[in-house]
């Protein structure tokens, strides 16, 4: 395409005017929950490393994962997991040809995203238990 | 790498604002994008105050009544005023669709109309659609046939092999899909869009045509049929509403299905 500097015509604005829908809101969301996702690994191989180093590298990393900003970045990595995985399954079936009506498209994109909250409050609720079990 | 911000020629700068005639009833704020290409000066969002009690109910009406009666330079395209020439198509109210067939009364406060985004603007509405109607071409949207035709009559095609064409044929090419789509902001260059892709897949499943091979192998491409990402803006900007976001998908599962 004739690049709109070189004709000397303006680019008519795009993002800055366009109304935000829950079609591209999803679809960014969905990019950014599989960054996080990587970048959260980061934390788990820490763990990892810390786990066959030893006690006491062990011990350190227990201290860092009960920081509260940790617990922040593990709760927004758990719903990043569910959101992808969820959206995930709903581009599965785009792929089969299923589920492209506005209607339907509109409700497994709710679903999704209500989907994954549901889900990573009840996965903190189950871990929270297991830890209190261990206390106890 | 996409540019999200605009160029420093397209920055948009504070416009005049045309006031309504004192005693005017039901006053309706309009504000619009305006680019002189004579002027070398940026473009400008201006805004006219329209009295609704002696407009027309489509944002067109309003359109038209501001041309006749307040600033006759201001420039956008028009023909049919009813939703079949695909002529006005702009973003109004943040969402890209048909002047004449959206109504005032559906936007609330002060009614923004821009031009198609992310597109070069020859004039104030008026984008560019030389790019659109060359990717268009690409799809070669013509009945393409090796065997010879009937000699006395048209080719046939049955009721039902019609009626799958029936609904992607109907689109009136006004690229308010393809210019709502991200992804095609971002690769115009390269990806055909929704619009172009729709047209595809228009003559692809057309019991008629012979050349679905070759149409198939000419959409298998990173950038051509693949940077659709299924973001769906398409279908949700579809005045017409058809649904390019299906259309693209059926494609990509007949080529997979073709490879295995």
């Amino acid at each position: 395409m004739q690049s709109s500097s070189r004709s000397g015509r303006p680019l008519s604005p795009h993002l800055q005017i366009y109304r935000w829908q829950y079609t591209m809101a999803l679809s960014i969301l969905h990019r950014i929950t599989g960054c996080a996702l990587s970048l959260g690994l980061v934390l788990f191989a820490y763990w990892l490393v810390a786990l066959a180093g030893g006690e006491q590298t062990y011990a350190q990393a227990i201290g860092v994962f009960s920081h509260p900003i940790t617990k922040i970045l593990l709760a927004g990595f758990s719903f990043a997991f569910f959101f992808h995985l969820l959206n995930g399954v709903r581009h599965l079936t785009w792929d089969t040809g299923h589920g492209l009506e506005r209607k339907s498209a509109r409700a497994s994109g709710w679903l999704a995203f209500i989907g994954a909250i549901i889900c990573t409050a009840f996965f903190w609720v189950l871990v929270f238990n297991r830890i209190a079990e261990a206390n106890a | 790498m996409a540019q999200f911000r605009l160029p420093a020629n397209s920055k948009i700068v504070s416009g005049k604002t045309y006031k309504a005639a004192p005693g005017a009833k039901d006053v309706r704020a309009f504000k619009i994008y305006r680019f002189d290409p004579d002027s070398g000066e940026n473009p400008r969002v201006d805004t006219y105050e329209v009295d609704m009690t002696t407009c027309g109910p489509m944002v067109l009406d309003a359109l038209i009544k501001i041309k006749n009666e307040i600033d006759s330079t201001l420039t956008f395209r028009r023909s049919c005023r009813e939703g079949i020439c695909g002529s006005c198509a702009m973003n109004i109210d943040g969402l890209n669709t048909l002047a004449c067939t959206k109504a005032c009364d559906d936007v609330k406060g002060a009614v923004k109309i821009y031009p198609l985004p992310h597109m070069p603007v020859v004039k104030d509405l008026v984008p560019d659609l030389t790019n659109f109607y060359a990717q268009y071409a690409a799809v070669k949207p013509w009945l393409q046939t090796r065997t010879p035709a009937p000699p006395d009559r048209e080719r046939l095609q049955s009721k039902e092999d019609q009626e799958r064409i029936d609904r992607p044929a109907a689109c009136i090419l006004c690229a308010c899909c393809s210019t709502s789509c991200p992804s095609y902001w971002w690769n115009s260059d390269r990806y055909l869009g929704p619009a172009a892709l729709l047209a595809a897949y228009r003559w692809i499943i057309d019991s008629r045509d012979e050349a679905t091979g070759e149409r198939l192998d000419a959409l298998e491409d990173p950038f051509r049929l693949y940077r659709c990402h299924t973001i769906m803006n398409c279908t949700e900007a579809c005045p017409k509403d058809l649904n390019p976001a299906r259309a693209i998908a059926e494609i990509k599962k007949k080529i997979v299905e073709r490879n295995h």
